[in-house]
């Protein structure tokens, strides 16, 4: 089984393709494009009126506008701070920074369950920190805001992790030639860091978006659920599966892939536009 | 600030010695770095550090004796067996598949391998729920193979399989999207190499090429183990929550918080949290240790 194509200096000796690359596309086929084809056939299935029937219904809108809303703002949270955190860990020295970095990972292990329930503990309106907030007026969990707080701690590793390769391969000489051309600190900030670092921000906030949009587990336990107010589209998903109505979650489902996968052809394309411009002009 | 002979700066700077006002071109100020430390503290404090406390803090609210008696229960026991189970079958199988799909998208080429690795991908950009909802739509009462499978009285849904299913997809891409690019960086020289030498194909794989991505692979293992143990959206979508049969450690969680049982809750989380950080532990070993050996290949001759 050689299979040979192109480059010459590879591939020719090396045995074992033809059976790795069955059983890759084999599983891959069994595991995941066969069920997501469910998805699709079932979801085309319905027709659009049956389709639209159920999307625009208020209590789908409201989910929608909450999840997709909570998900922009709590992305948008995660790309200001997690550049902080990503340059202060790449370009400072200070004690306790290893630990923080290995721990910016902690949501992306840490199952969402535990992840929900230990928010809540913190930000309920007796928890740790929601006792001192609830006298400012400030409602956290059983709130937008709690949903939006679960959506940052999910979305946060993303960022940070996609930032600090791109912080680390900066070419500290482009700064120093900005310096030494007179441009302050904060010029060379925003003239030249901002502009190289650009897309790998887009990647981060896109991949936070993504995240938080599906996210399930940390959500449902800081949120109060409630219909029209709190309930997230993930959970309406579930509620409708409770009532045995596996067309209308299919419906739910197939339309917030669709707009996630808009947002993020979207974001794309931004991340296009601003990679050919940094290339093309200085 | 200027290098008077052309030198870079960072050299420059470095001649004025230890005079403290002399700050290289891309430092920033004190005041700054220590504004932006700061910052970056208290905001990994409130959102990761608090919470990750929390869990805790909340097992041992009413001391040792009760959190250890919250693993007294039997459903709590049958809820870490049936996820041991799910991690036992779905790592193994998707190790499988990571190692046979990095062996074939590293070592050759092929037409449509981006597309091959975007499908891989594939099931970290469907939403947890999504990821259940799709194997009911294929083993569900009205799925697929619904009425197939009730004729010879094979359960899925809301049974074992699809907690298991429901897993292998969640977990599918982690081993093979850590595999694949180092594979790829390491090319086949060396499997080539071996096998000139007159290796045969597993002899090459097993002496050449996985002691070169052992810690990679090893991370991929932890971590897919980890996510496997921890999966909330898509198994509680496909489980139905029986107590006893189809309960994971986290749906037990999420039963026993909705008990109010919080201390029970807790300390049943504690145990998924303690598989986290060792994950992490393990994580930051393993770069430890590449950014060594790197730092020796600088060091050495050559």
């Amino acid at each position: 089984m050689f299979h040979y194509l192109g480059n010459p200096n590879r591939a020719r000796v090396l045995p074992g393709f033809g059976i790795t690359m069955g059983y890759t596309v084999l599983y891959l086929s069994v595991i995941v494009l066969l069920p997501l084809s469910a998805l699709l056939l079932k979801s085309a299935g319905l027709g659009w009126e049956r389709l639209w029937q159920t999307i625009s219904h208020p209590r789908v809108l409201a989910s929608f506008k909450l999840t997709f809303g909570a998900a922009t703002i709590a992305a948008t949270i995660n790309a200001l701070f997690g550049l902080i955190v990503a340059w202060t860990l790449t370009r400072y020295k200070f004690p306790g920074k290893r630990l923080m970095d290995a721990m910016i990972d902690l949501p992306f292990a840490m199952p969402t369950a535990v992840s929900g329930i230990a928010l809540t503990a913190v930000y309920a309106p007796r928890g740790w920190i929601g006792q001192y907030l609830e006298p400012l007026g400030l409602k956290v969990a059983y709130t937008p805001l709690g949903i939006t707080l679960a959506l940052v701690f999910i979305g946060l590793p993303f960022v940070v992790r996609t930032l600090q390769p791109a912080l680390a391969d900066l070419d500290q000489e482009i700064e120093e030639a900005a310096a030494s051309l007179g441009a302050s600190r904060l010029q060379t900030f925003w003239r030249v860091i901002v502009p190289t670092i650009l897309p790998a921000l887009l990647t981060g906030f896109a991949l936070a978006l993504a995240r938080a949009i599906g996210e399930y587990g940390s959500v449902i336990f800081i949120s109060s659920n409630l219909p029209m107010k709190t309930e997230i589209a993930s959970l309406l998903i579930i509620s409708k599966l409770d009532q045995y109505d596996v067309a209308g979650a299919t419906a739910i489902a197939a339309a917030m892939l669709a707009i996630s996968f808009g947002m993020l052809l979207a974001i794309n394309a931004v991340q296009h536009f601003v990679a050919r411009r940094a290339e093309g002009g200085a | 600030m200027e290098a008077v002979d052309g030198s870079p700066i960072w050299q420059a700077t470095a001649w004025t010695g230890s005079a403290p006002t002399v700050r290289g071109a891309t430092e920033d100020s004190r005041w700054l770095q220590r504004l932006l430390i700061g910052l970056s503290v208290g905001f990994l404090t409130l959102m990761l550090f608090a919470p990750l406390a929390a869990v805790f803090v909340e097992a041992f609210k009413k001391g040792p004796g009760a959190y250890f008696a919250s693993f007294r229960d039997p459903y709590a026991w049958s809820a870490i067996r049936l996820t041991l189970l799910t991690a036992a079958v779905a790592v193994p199988a998707n190790l499988a598949f990571g190692l046979a799909a990095s062996w074939a998208i590293a070592k050759f080429h092929f037409r449509g391998k981006a597309l091959l690795i975007t499908l891989i991908d594939l099931p970290f950009a469907v939403a947890p729920v999504v990821s259940g909802l799709i194997y009911v739509l294929v083993f569900g009462m009205n799925g697929w193979f619904g009425a197939w499978l009730a004729r010879y009285d094979v359960q899925v849904i809301f049974a074992v399989p699809g907690v298991i299913l429901a897993t292998m997809f969640v977990t599918f891409p982690f081993i093979a999207r850590e595999l694949i690019p180092l594979m790829t960086e390491q090319g086949t020289e060396e499997e080539q190499a071996a096998i000139s030498l007159g290796a045969n194909g597993w002899q090459t794989f097993f002496r050449v090429t996985l002691p070169n991505v052992k810690w990679a692979l090893l991370y991929g293992v932890i971590l897919t183990s980890a996510r496997a143990m921890g999966e909330f959206g898509a198994v509680s979508v496909v489980s139905g929550h029986l107590r006893g049969r189809t309960n994971t450690v986290p749906l037990h969680v999420e039963t026993l918080y909705n008990e109010y049982n919080f201390v029970a809750a807790f300390a049943v989380a504690s145990l998924l949290a303690m598989i986290a950080l060792a994950t992490l532990a393990l994580k930051t070993a393993v770069e430890w240790r590449k950014e060594r050996e790197l730092a020796e290949a600088a060091r050495g001759p050559c």
